[in-house]
Order: structure tokens, then C-alpha cells, then sequence
């Protein structure tokens, strides 16, 4: 795909964010994976190219982050914490559910590309477990179920949701544009925290009442 | 090391030993010191510390305050007050390495009987040294496809890899080409190249060399030997003026490996590609074996040696003659021509500089160069180096590498006058002043320098009038010191023999009667000629004007100059003495051919472009062939006079005692550079040098190292791109009078007026194909 | 009873409490003023009689660390702070920036002002799109405020799934666009950090507890917390209680006042083991309620109290299995750098796994302390530490279960007793 010279200023005004180019690796890594879905061996040679560093030297580094997929993922990338917590909570069940509902394995794209599925490690939402992340916002306290009900929805071009995130679900690569930086103007967007988040807020009121 | 430099001394103990070492010395280093060796994979001398395979962890305490764990003793400096206890008497240091060994191997195939490394590896050694007897891993090893090509000349094997990141840290931090990284993570983390770019890196080998196990391997020696049936001899190498300290390894008389050797003062423990791997041409070739001498139908037939050595003494005896040597004598075979040139031809008609040369570089070389001694260590020291003639990268790689290594040490300062911007300059991050070539001597004048400053100056110099007066006039200005480097090996050396028309050995001034008298006297001859010798190109013309009539040459490559027509008329003409490892362009137009010994057959020494002698013994030693230095002993007493050189060391030992002359230096006539040509819509001028890897005689038969050579392409401006309506890839034709080459553009940062392509390179051999070099004007259209 | 104490959680029950508007409504952006009209010194001096110590798990004094940073030296310094939480278990920072984003951007406007930093960054973990979105919202709405730009500038900095780039010098070298690896200490990075200036790498908590200590004085902070554990902090309750989630107290409290608060053990099931404060921090069992948790008592214990995570398992976890998991997450996260932590944890995954589909045996224990004591300091960085916590504290206090699992031949529990939605359905 040709980058616009909209994208290519895009790229550097994230360049200039910082003191040193070599800095903007990473960002320039998601806003590819916002334009492509994944880093591809042109987005490598762009950043190369902008950055002045050797292939070789991107490529390193884009292997090194495991959000930074080498082929294409679905349209929701749907990950399921397995760490040990969410695992014991439900997790594992709800990742064996999913496998088996979607007809996927671990890493795997469905047919119609529009769910892809891994297990991941914790997301720092523990209080919430068992935790699904698509498109990295947050599913909170999901079963086998809901985590059906969920892919099911995005299949169907409807996505439920997040539990806190933005009023509604969006897709890999528009996720991967705010990762690189990119305000979508959806920040007042969902709740502000969810119960276990207030609990002790809360009940330090109500003592105090 | 200077002595002149005060070192701090730090007193600490291991093993119960003590042992003073300079401040900053790495605890490793300090154990080495009393011969106590801690194990280690990552450690590398010359590598910035990593600590990362925490194979030579050690128990550490200072001033009795115990550190809580083992430390990596490659990572810390020692400190007044340190006890250093080792695997020799710590349980805790020893359990620590044991344990680091065990996870090693955990991975690593048990394929030591098929690998390379085996008999020379530093895991094998070390797994003996402090691994456990049987495996305690019952688990699943890491596998991966087996040895892939990271380029045409280096294979990586990543099963035995031990992620010690000795290749990137190398290919990182010392060549500058980060092409190989680390790749991915954790377990799965792997050395690799981004696949659409191989490891195309002028010091590769080196990674290869340094590798502790056998992930990397050289594809030319891969499954040839085992260590322990090589004969190992010290060398130096003969492909340029860098002047590396090398090892030969050698199986039944035949080369099969070299390796760079450990010079701190020189190459340190680095070496090139091409020095690596570039070695077959001395059996690639058809080599000479007989005396050929050329019958009276004209044809060149087998003699024997006293058959020869008389037809070549008769030749050169009835007529007026003149030498030619190449720039790869060795210094004491220069030394035999330059004495043969005074005493048996009565001549100084000699020159070494079988190439592009000017009477201005004649005169710089006699006024400025010889018997100078500007050094690796004043690049070192200095605060600025300007660099003009002179691409360190492709010319002296080693030059490069010490650049390299004080620009990211200290940020040393480099200025580089040339036409284009070159990868090599780029890489030292220096100050491009960009000239029209030709013009390069106004761009000296305005540079500040101090007498911390020092100019190096290629051989390419003397291809534009007026540089190498330029650069006399600075450093006489300024008291920057000067540093000429010549491209081949034996240049220097030759200089210093008088291997040229203006001076005779140790720099003595021809025209200086004291310093010819010195000359005469020592080779107890009653004078010696007063005039100043004619150069290779005069000398050609005066054969094709036939007042010389007979040649006597060595290693000359008449096509390695932009009027060779007259120089192969001129071999045609003449009587020709052939001195020759191979059929050439020479032997076959010579009279007499007399075979030699290539460079690994006999001993001897180069200068380098420092001139420090590197001296070496025939690393295969049961040859036959017979130096240079010998056969013309051999023409000498035919002819009737005495060389005394019947060998290298009795040359060595005269050319040690003549020693350098203490009279004045010649002086320099300065020359006026010429003025910038005016260029029309499609003319240019042509820049050019010769790339590391191309098409040298001396890489002949390498097809590896030929598969990692730079891309050949003609490079321009953007501005005059954008004129011709030329991009990247499209075929530029480039013509003069003389002929045409046709290749692909590139455009980069280049002056507007030049027009840059390699000298010798395939498709792209400048002087055969267009007569010319630099500084012409050539045409150029777009095809 | 120690009652909760509310500081950095106290308006986030307010459906706006991420905007500025709404900081700005509770006195937001009042201490960095207050601050920035300081000398630095005094401000780093302030921080140092708080007793505020780096909430990101080690605990070292964060006044003493801006005290490093040599000043006058004529050099750039910069300010980054750690917002990649990812050691499992670990939840207070995520919903920390979820609510109110700009206490954070105000503690990082006083701490780049004390430390005479004109540049500061956040490096946030990538795996939390609606949180990039609040603190880039904030960190935009504190620049049009005037806040940021007059002095520093503030950078928000998105990774991309690594937990040891929550390693401070790893952190640095992905910041600087390079593989997250950890570098060589010293030199720290107080004196050759981000671009190798003078910087503070400080934990999301810690800077946010800043603007609190500024505007109230160093005695308030002083008066909450233990002796040598001062101030409040965010314990985050998670796993098999009734009602897991954030508790903001002082330091002191034991998991035994933060279950009675909040409502106990997951009904009819009896506490089995938990970690005081993440995977790497050696487990404990019921023995250890009543341990103060801060870092002094926790560390008398013989764990450490890391990130405050209190993560619960009742006797329906297999022990081995919670352990074998969080070994995978260590040999997934190792970087590769150092062999005993690249190699030691794809070996213990390997038997661990054996262990729990009943193939191990007794000999297998015994080498699992033995590989564990070889990365243990052995390792370059603690995550090779951190990988032999969890192994070492479980056959410690529960030898018997994967002696069980030996000889059953097989794991004797069930795994969906163990999940939220057993009983209920999934």
C-alpha cells in the first residue's frame, strides 16, 4: 500500500515528538499497523527510511513486542488472559470455549478475517477476572458465554460493547492509530471505572456516613 | 604503550593472589593477569562489557562489604580494597558458572563431530573445563532450521548460537553495519539479518572469527578441515597498506584459512573480508612453473633456469634499461630492484608506481612521506583527520576501523574532501565537503587545523594537480602531521627501498651527491647515476621512443593505467625480463619469463602505510619458487655485478644497517591546480575509485567474497536527475573518446558536476573502458 | 481497625472524574503551581520528609532518588515514568489513569520541576487502548490549560506487550527505540538514563502521589503508614473473594482487615495461598493474614510487598498449576539477554509441566530447587528472580501437593471449581 502524504506527515510529527528520531520506533510500528493491520516488510523499510537505521535494525525491534503481529489479524483481535488468576477464574475455559466455537487455534484468523484469537498474559485487571481484551478495551468478568456472545457479535459486524472502553468497539487498525498516538476524540467515551475499582472508595463512604 | 603516560594502579586479590592493574581494568582482565581463567562466552576485549551470558560470575567483596550475589567479572572494574574470589576458591562461584554451563548446553545440539568449531571451540573447552559429565535435561531442545546464508560468504547456524551478541556487538559497534541483530525474544531470541538484506559488511569474517561456538561459519572453509591438522604460521597482509598481523593455516601445502592475528598497535583483532578470504589466486591462477624464454620464431618456450637467467642478462646488458615493480614487492624485494636498477642497469629509470602517478606525488612522496612515521596511535590522539584522495572504507579498512572506533569513542572530528558522500564516511559521521573532482586542493585551504590535526591523504591524490601541494602547504602552516596511504602493500616499502626515480634507499635524495656517495659506498660501487630517474609513464614513452630498449618488471599491470595502449606498445617493443607467479599481460609480450614465489611461498616484510615493517615467514614452506630478490641476484652476478642479497634475511640485514638518511629532504616544486573544465548539458566529471571488493587480480577465484561486493552503479546528483529525467535503475551510458560503460544510475549526495562510478568493478572497469580515471570529462546519456 | 483512606481514589466515583474539569473541580493543578513557585530543592525535600517511597514494587525512597540526579551539571535530565504494568496480579495503575489521568500529569509537572527536567515521559503498556486514549486526552487538555509547555513538555510513550520493559533500564531502552533488554548497572540512570542524561524512572503511584503531598505537607503524609513505610497506598484484591477490587489504605494493613472491609473469601471456600504483592513476590498461605503489608513486615515474612497485588486462591487451586502458569509468563517474558533466565525458564516450564500432568517425580522437585538456586542471582535482572519466587515459596509450603500430583499420576482437582462462574454456568 502506497502511505499518503497525509500519513507521511503524520509520521513526522510523531518523529518530531521526541528528543532523538530512533525514539519514534515504536509508535511508527503501531501507525503502520494502523494503515496495514500488521508490520509488513514496507512499513519496516519506511520507518528504515525515515529513521535512517538498517532494516535489520526496525526488524529487531518490531520482533521483539508481541503487539506487533508479522501477518494479518482479524478485524477484532480477541485476547484471552491465561495468566495464572484469570486462568484459575475462567480463563482457560473461556479460551478452550473460544477455540473450539470459532474453529481457531492459538494465533488463528477466522475465515471471514474478522476474529483472530491468542491467549495472553495479565492485563492488569485482576479485580475484573476473568478478562477478554479486544482490540485491547477491556471485557470484563466474561464466561464462556459472553466471550461466545462477544465473537459472535463482531462476526456479525456488531461488536458488543467494551465494559470500559468506548461506546462501541473499534477495529484493529483504528485501536492501533490511538496506540501510536493518534486522539480519536473518544476519551469521554464509557465509564470512568468500573465497582470493583470504587469498592473501597465506597465503602470508606459509607463508614463514614 | 606510550610510556610517557602515567597509569593508576589498583591493588586487589584473587584467589588469595595479589595483582596490580591500571584503574578501569575489568576483573576478568585482572584474573588473566595471573594466569587465572574465568570462563566467559559474551566477554569480548575490544566489545563494549554485556554481561550477559554470566558465564564468569565470580564472589566479589570491597573493603569486607560482601556483594549479596556472583557478579559478572567481565562487567566490573576493579576497585582498591577488592577480594575477587573465583570458581578456584568460591563453591559459590563455582556452582554459579556450573550452573550457567548446564543451561547452555540444555540447547545446544550434540553435533560437535560435524561442526567446524569442533577442536577449537571455547564451549567445548569450556563444558570440559566446567560442565557436568552426564546431562540432567530430559526435556525438548529449541530446534531451527539448520544453517541459513546470512550472505554468499557467512552461514549461521542458530541451534549452536549461545546469544553471547558477540557477531552484533561487532557488526554494531566496531564495522558500524548493524545488518545482523538479535531477533525476537526470550527463548526463541535469535541472531538474524532482515531477510531482503544480507549481511553484505567489508569485515564480516571477523564475526565468524569471534563466534565461541559454531553458529557463524565462513562458507569457504566449511567442512575442510579440523583444527588440529592445520600448520598455523604468522602473516601479514599483502592486499593492502593497513599493514593486519594475520595467521596462515595451511593443510599439506595448500592455504586453506587466514585469520586475522592480534596487533593492538595495528589491526587490533580485526581484520577485512577481502584479507580474510582472498587467498586462492595463488592457486586459482595457472601458475608459472618453468623459465620460458621466447625463441627465434618468436615464440615463448621452456628454458632452464641457466638458459634464462643468461637470455635475460644478455637482454638487459645490450640495451640502455629500465625497471618496473609493482606496488605488492615486498619491501626487501623492492629493495633488490632498486639496488639492481643502480648497480646492474646503471639507472634510477624505476618506479613502483605502476598505476595512475604525478611528478607533484613524486615530489611529495621524497619531500613529506618518506621516512615519516605517522601512526594508528596518532589517529588515536588526534582532534581532527581530513581525509582527502582517500575513501578509509574501501582503500585501508583498517584505517577506517580505528576512525570508527574514536568517532564513537570520542566523537573524534572528521572532515572528508571528496565528491561524493561515500557509506563509509557517512558512517563516520564526518564534515562531507563537496568538490568538483579536481578541485579538492581549494577546499584544504580553508580548513583550521592544529598540530594535534592530521590529514590523511590517499593515493588518489595525485590524480588531481595541486592537492598534494595543498596539502604540504597546510600541514606546514598548521603542524598537522600528514599520513600518504597508498592502496597496495608494497608501496611504502618500495618508497622506502628507492624503488623509485628521485631517491635512492632510506630516502636519500638522488641529486643529493653526500646522500649518493652514502649509497655507493655502502654498496661498495666507485658512483652511483645522478639523474633523476624517469616515472612508469615516461618511461613507457621513452621505450615507444626507443631510447630504452630493454624492461625489466614485476607484478606490473600495464592495464592498470589510462594510457595503457602505449603501455602495451611499449612492452611489445622492448626487451622484457618478466618476473611473474602467473601468466599476465607483461609475460606474454616478455623475452624472458622468470617464475616467482607467491606471497605465502617466501618470506619477507611489508611496510604499512605507517611505515612499520610487518614481516612474515613462508607459511607454506616445501615451495620451490624462488623470490624475486633471488633471481635478480641471480641476473646481477650474470651480468656481472654484486646484489649480495642471496636472501630475504640478508636483505633485511642491509636495509637494516643502511637506515634512514639525516641530511636535508628533497623539496617539493609546487604545483597550480588545473581549473574546473566548463561542462555542457550532458557532460560530467568523473570521480572514481576502486571499491574493497571487485575485480582484483588478487580476488580472483573468490566467488563467495565476490557475492558481497557493493552493487555497481554510475551515482549522480538529484538536481542533475532531475535535468535528465533519470531515476534510480535507469541505464546511464558513459562515454569519452577512448570508449563506453553503460550502468545503472543511483542518485545520492554527489557535487552537481561529477559523475561517480566504481574503477574496477564488473561492468565498470574505467581505465580499460575509458581511459580514464578522474577528473575527466566524460558524456553521459540516458538509455 | 485501620479504615480506608481515600486520596488518590477519592472523586473517582464521579462519572467525569478523568477530565479536567472535573481534577480541576478538587483543587487539580493547585500543588503544581504551589510547586512550581518552590525552589527544587525544597520540593525534592518535601518528598524526602514525606517518606515517599517508589510504589512500583521496590520500594526505594522517592525524594532520596530525585536527590541523585546531579544538578547544575549543564545536561539535559529527563523524568520517565512507569506506567507498563504487567506483573501479573498487578491492577492499581490501569484504573488509576482510567479515572483521573491528570494527577498524573500534574506529579510529573512537579517532579520534572524538582529535578530540573524539561523533559518528561509516560511509558505506558500497549495492551490498554481506552487508557491511551484518557491520559492522551488529559496530557492535550493540560497543554491547551497551560499546564504543560511552559517549561516541560510531557510525552506519552505506548509500548507494545513486553512485562520487562517495566525493568527500569529495559524501559529506557525501548524508550529510546530500542529491543527492551535491561542495561548494565551502574551507570544508573540518575547519572546516564534516557539519551545516557541524569533521569528518574518513577512508578505511575508514586508521581501521582505527589500533588496530594505538595498541596497537604510532608507531616500529613507522615501521620498515615508505619514507621518506615509512610503514607497511603492502592491494595488491589483480586481472585476468590466476594468482592474483589481497589482498597486505598495506609501501609499496615493486613489482608486479613482488607477481607473483613471488603467482604471475605469467595462464600464457603477457605483461603489457600496468595501473593502479597504480584507473581514474583513468594506466595503465602493463612499463616500469614495478619502480616503487616508494608515493605518492612512483608519482607520479615519472607516475601516482599512488590505491587500491593493480593491475589486469592481458595483450596479448589491446584497449586501446580497456578505455578506452572505463572512460569510460562516468565519464560514467555524472559527477553534473552541472560542465559540462566532465557534457558533456566524453558527448562522449568518443561518440568513443571510434567509434574502436572503426573509424569514427574521426587527427583524432579529436587531439581527444580536446584535450577531455581542456579538463576536466582545468577540472572541479569530480577525477572530471572522472579521466576523461581513462585516455584520455590509453593513446594516450600506445599510439598505434599506436587508430591500428590506424582503419585495420582495426574492432577487431583477440578478446574472449573476453580472459576468464577462454577455453579452458575459458564
Amino acid at each position: 500500500m502506497a502511505y499518503s502524504s497525509e500519513d507521511l506527515a503524520i509520521m513526522d510529527s510523531i518523529v518530531k515528538r521526541y528528543p532523538r528520531p530512533r525514539s519514534a520506533i515504536m509508535p511508527l510500528l503501531h501507525f503502520v499497523q494502523s494503515r496495514v493491520g500488521f508490520v509488513n516488510d514496507e512499513g519496516i523499510e519506511l520507518i528504515a527510511k525515515i529513521l535512517t537505521l538498517e532494516m535489520a535494525e526496525v526488524s529487531a525491534v518490531s520482533t521483539f513486542y508481541t503487539q506487533y503481529k508479522r501477518k494479518p489479524v482479524g478485524e477484532y483481535h480477541v485476547g484471552v488472559c491465561t495468566n495464572t488468576l484469570c486462568a484459575v477464574m475462567g480463563g482457560d475455559a473461556i479460551f478452550a470455549g473460544l477455540k473450539e466455537h470459532l474453529g481457531v487455534e492459538n494465533d488463528g484468523v477466522t475465515q471471514d478475517g474478522k476474529v483472530s484469537l491468542e491467549h495472553i498474559e495479565c492485563n492488569a485487571a485482576c479485580d475484573y477476572a476473568p478478562v477478554v481484551m479486544a482490540n485491547w478495551e477491556f471485557y470484563d468478568n466474561q464466561t464462556v458465554q459472553s466471550s461466545k456472545d462477544l465473537v459472535d457479535s463482531m462476526r456479525e459486524g456488531n461488536p458488543i460493547p467494551p465494559t470500559r472502553g468506548p461506546d462501541t468497539l473499534v477495529t484493529w487498525k483504528e485501536a492501533s492509530a490511538v496506540l501510536a498516538g493518534i486522539n480519536d476524540g473518544r476519551a469521554h467515551e464509557g465509564v470512568q471505572a468500573g465497582e470493583p475499582t470504587l469498592l473501597g472508595l465506597k465503602i470508606s463512604k459509607e463508614g463514614k456516613q | 604503550m606510550d610510556t610517557t603516560e602515567i597509569v593508576d594502579l589498583i591493588t586487589v586479590v584473587i584467589d588469595g593472589f595479589e595483582v596490580s592493574v591500571p584503574k578501569g581494568t575489568l576483573v576478568i582482565r585482572a584474573a588473566e593477569q595471573l594466569g587465572i581463567q574465568i570462563p566467559r562466552f559474551c566477554d569480548h576485549p575490544l566489545l563494549d562489557p554485556v554481561g550477559a551470558c554470566r558465564q564468569c560470575l565470580v564472589d566479589i567483596e570491597i573493603n569486607g562489604r560482601a556483594f549479596p550475589k556472583p557478579q559478572a567479572s567481565c562487567t566490573i572494574p576493579v576497585e582498591p580494597g577488592m577480594i575477587v574470589k573465583t570458581q578456584l576458591t568460591s563453591t559459590v562461584a563455582d556452582k554459579a558458572q556450573k550452573g550457567v554451563m548446564e543451561f547452555l548446553l540444555i540447547n545446544h545440539p550434540l553435533d560437535c563431530p560435524v561442526c567446524d568449531k569442533g577442536g577449537e571451540c571455547p564451549l567445548q573447552n569450556q563444558a570440559m573445563s566446567t560442565g557436568r559429565a552426564e546431562t540432567r535435561f530430559e526435556g525438548v531442545k529449541r530446534t531451527f532450521e539448520k544453517p541459513i546464508n546470512i550472505s554468499s560468504q557467512v552461514l549461521l547456524d542458530r541451534e549452536r548460537c549461545v546469544l553471547c551478541a558477540r557477531c552484533t556487538r561487532f557488526s554494531d559497534q566496531i564495522a558500524g553495519d548493524p545488518f545482523i541483530t538479535l531477533n525476537e525474544r526470550g527463548a526463541l531470541q535469535q541472531v538474524g539479518i532482515y531477510e531482503k538484506q544480507p549481511f553484505k559488511s567489508y569485515f564480516s569474517g571477523n564475526t565468524v572469527q569471534i563466534c565461541p561456538v559454531g553458529a557463524l561459519t565462513g562458507a569457504s572453509y566449511r567442512f575442510r578441515a579440523r583444527p588440529f591438522d592445520l600448520v598455523s604460521t604468522p602473516s601479514a597482509c599483502e592486499h593492502c597498506a593497513s599493514g593486519c598481523d594475520m595467521r596462515t593455516d595451511v593443510r599439506r601445502g595448500k592455504t586453506l584459512r587466514r585469520l586475522a592475528g592480534d596487533d593492538s598497535s595495528v589491526n587490533e583483532e580485526w581484520n577485512c573480508d577481502k584479507g580474510r578470504w582472498a587467498f586462492k589466486y595463488v592457486t586459482a591462477v595457472d601458475r608459472l612453473t618453468h623459465p620460458l624464454v621466447r625463441n627465434e620464431a618468436g615464440v615463448l618456450v621452456q628454458a632452464s633456469w641457466p638458459e634464462a637467467i643468461a637470455a635475460a642478462a644478455n637482454g638487459l646488458k645490450a640495451n640502455t634499461s629500465a625497471v618496473l615493480v609493482g606496488g605488492r614487492a615486498t619491501h626487501e624485494d623492492a629493495y633488490g630492484f632498486s639496488k639492481f636498477a643502480r648497480i646492474a642497469l646503471g639507472t634510477n629509470d624505476i618506479d613502483f608506481r605502476s598505476r595512475l602517478s604525478s611528478d607533484e606525488e613524486r615530489e611529495f612522496l621524497a619531500a613529506h612521506v618518506v621516512s615519516s612515521s605517522t601512526t594508528y596511535r596518532d589517529i588515536d590522539r588526534a582532534d581532527h583527520v581530513v581525509l582527502v584522495g582517500f575513501e578509509p572504507e574501501e582503500e585501508s579498512p583498517i584505517v577506517f576501523l580505528r576512525l570508527n572506533k574514536q568517532v564513537r569513542k570520542r566523537a573524534l572530528k572528521v572532515t572528508a574532501i571528496a565528491s561524493k558522500l561515500s557509506i563509509g564516511v557517512e558512517k563516520l559521521k564526518a564534515e562531507f565537503v563537496k568538490v568538483a573532482p579536481g578541485q579538492e586542493a581549494a577546499a584544504l585551504s580553508s580548513l583550521a587545523l592544529t598540530a594535534q590535526s592530521i590529514i590523511l591523504v590517499g593515493e588518489r591524490a595525485c590524480e588531481s594537480a595541486g592537492v598534494l601541494t595543498a596539502v604540504a602547504a597546510l600541514a606546514d602552516s598548521t603542524g598537522a602531521k600528514i599520513a600518504w596511504i597508498p592502496r597496495r602493500a608494497g608501496e611504502r616499502g618500495a618508497l622506502e627501498a628507492g624503488a623509485i626515480g628521485n631517491l635512492l634507499p632510506g630516502g636519500r635524495p638522488v641529486i643529493d651527491t653526500p646522500a649518493r656517495v652514502d649509497i655507493a659506498t655502502f654498496w661498495g660501487v666507485p658512483s652511483l647515476p645522478a639523474t633523476v630517474g624517469r616515472s612508469s609513464d615516461e618511461i613507457y614513452a621513452a621505450v615507444n621512443s626507443g631510447s630504452i630498449g630493454a624492461l625489466i618488471i614485476g607484478g606490473v599491470d600495464p592495464l592498470d593505467s589510462d594510457n595503457s595502449a602505449a603501455a602495451l606498445e611499449a612492452l611489445e617493443k622492448a626487451f622484457v625480463v618478466s618476473l611473474e607467479i602467473a601468466p599476465s599481460e607483461v609475460s606474454a609480450r616478455a623475452n624472458v619469463v622468470l617464475p616467482v614465489a607467491a606471497i605465502t611461498e617466501k618470506s619477507g616484510s611489508f611496510l604499512n602505510w605507517e611505515g612499520r615493517a610487518r614481516s612474515f615467514d613462508a607459511a607454506v614452506h616445501d615451495s620451490l619458487n624462488r623470490s624475486d630478490l633471488r633471481i635478480l641476484s641471480m641476473i646481477a652476478e650474470e651480468m656481472g655485478a654484486e646484489l649480495n642479497l642471496g636472501t630475504v634475511t640478508a636483505a633485511a640485514k642491509e636495509i637494516a644497517s643502511l637506515g634512514a638518511w639525516d641530511g636535508a629532504r628533497a623539496s617539493m616544486k609546487p604545483v597550480n591546480p588545473t581549473d574546473a573544465p566548463t561542462l555542457s548539458g550532458n557532460q560530467f566529471i568523473l570521480n572514481s575509485w576502486r571499491r574493497l571488493l571487485d575485480l582484483g587480480t588478487l580476488q580472483k577465484g573468490e566467488e563467495n567474497l565476490a557475492g558481497t561486493a557493493r552493487q555497481t552503479v554510475a551515482v549522480i546528483s538529484p538536481n542533475r536527475a532531475q535535468a535528465m529525467g533519470v531515476a534510480d535503475g535507469d541505464l546511464l551510458m558513459i562515454s569519452t573518446s577512448h570508449g563506453s560503460v553503460t550502468l545503472a544510475a543511483l542518485v545520492e549526495n554527489i557535487h552537481d558536476d561529477a559523475i561517480w562510478a566504481p574503477r574496477n568493478s564488473r561492468g565498470s572497469q574505467l581505465l580499460v573502458n575509458l581511459g580514464a580515471g578522474h577528473g575527466a570529462v566524460v558524456t553521459v546519456v540516458k538509455l | 481497625m485501620t479504615s480506608l483512606t481515600p486520596v488518590l481514589s477519592a472523586h473517582w466515583d464521579e462519572k467525569d472524574s478523568f477530565t479536567i474539569e472535573a481534577y480541576t473541580r478538587h483543587g487539580g493543578y493547585t500543588a503544581s503551581k504551589k510547586a512550581l513557585a518552590m525552589d527544587p530543592d525544597a520540593v525534592i525535600q518535601l518528598v524526602k520528609d514525606s517518606g515517599l517511597r517508589g510504589r512500583g514494587g521496590a520500594g526505594f525512597p522517592t525524594g532520596m532518588k530525585w536527590g541523585f540526579i546531579p544538578q547544575g551539571d549543564n545536561k539535559d535530565h529527563y523524568l520517565v515514568v512507569n506506567a507498563d504494568e504487567s506483573e501479573p496480579g498487578t491492577c492499581k495503575d490501569m484504573p488509576l489513569l482510567m479515572a483521573n489521568p491528570h494527577v498524573l500529569v500534574e506529579g510529573c509537572i512537579i517532579a520534572a520541576h524538582a529535578i530540573r527536567a524539561k523533559h518528561a515521559f509516560i511509558y505506558i503498556r500497549g495492551e490498554v487502548t481506552h487508557i491511551v486514549r484518557r491520559l492522551n486526552q488529559a496530557i492535550e487538555d493540560a497543554y491547551k490549560a497551560g499546564h504543560l509547555g511552559n517549561g516541560v513538555d510531557l510525552v506519552l510513550h505506548v509500548g507494545a506487550g513486553a512485562y520487562i520493559c517495566g525493568e527500569e533500564t529495559a524501559l529506557l531502552d525501548s524508550l529510546e527505540g530500542f529491543r527492551g533488554q535491561p542495561r548494565l548497572r551502574p551507570p544508573f540512570p540518575a547519572i546516564a538514563g534516557l539519551y545516557a542524561r541524569p533521569t528518574v524512572v518513577n512508578n505511575v503511584e508514586s508521581i501521582s502521589a505527589v500533588p496530594a503531598i505538595i498541596n497537604n505537607g510532608a507531616e500529613w503524609y507522615q501521620s498515615m503508614g508505619t514507621e518506615k513505610s509512610k503514607g497511603a497506598t492502592l491494595y488491589s484484591l483480586s481472585g476468590h473473594v466476594n468482592h474483589p477490587g481497589q482498597f486505598e489504605a495506609p501501609l499496615g494493613i493486613t489482608l486479613r482487615q482488607i477481607l473483613e472491609i471488603s467482604g471475605g473469601i469467595r462464600t464457603g471456600h477457605s483461603l489457600k495461598f496468595w501473593t502479597p504483592g504480584g507473581s514474583s513476590t513468594p506466595i503465602f498461605t493463612d499463616e500469614h493474614l495478619d502480616t503487616p503489608l508494608d515493605y518492612e513486615g512483608v519482607a520479615a515474612a519472607g516475601s516482599m510487598l512488590g505491587t500491593k497485588a493480593l491475589q486469592i486462591f481458595d483450596e479448589t487451586t491446584c497449586v501446580v498449576r497456578a505455578v506452572l502458569r505463572w512460569t510460562e509468563f516468565y519464560k514467555h517474558e524472559s527477553c534473552g539477554k541472560c542465559t540462566p533466565c532465557r534457558e533456566g525458564t524453558w527448562w522449568l516450564v518443561q518440568i513443571l509441566r510434567d509434574l502436572e500432568a503426573g509424569k514427574g517425580t521426587e527427583e524432579d522437585l529436587a531439581k527444580l530447587l536446584d535450577l531455581c538456586d542456579n538463576i536466582l542471582g545468577r540472572s541479569f535482572c530480577a525477572l530471572g528472580d522472579g521466576a523461581t519466587s513462585p516455584i520455590t515459596s509453593s513446594i516450600k509450603y506445599f510439598r505434599d501437593e506436587y508430591i500428590a500430583h506424582i503419585t495420582n499420576k495426574g492432577c487431583p482437582f477440578d478446574p472449573i471449581a476453580s472459576t468464577l462462574f462454577v455453579g452458575v454456568g459458564a
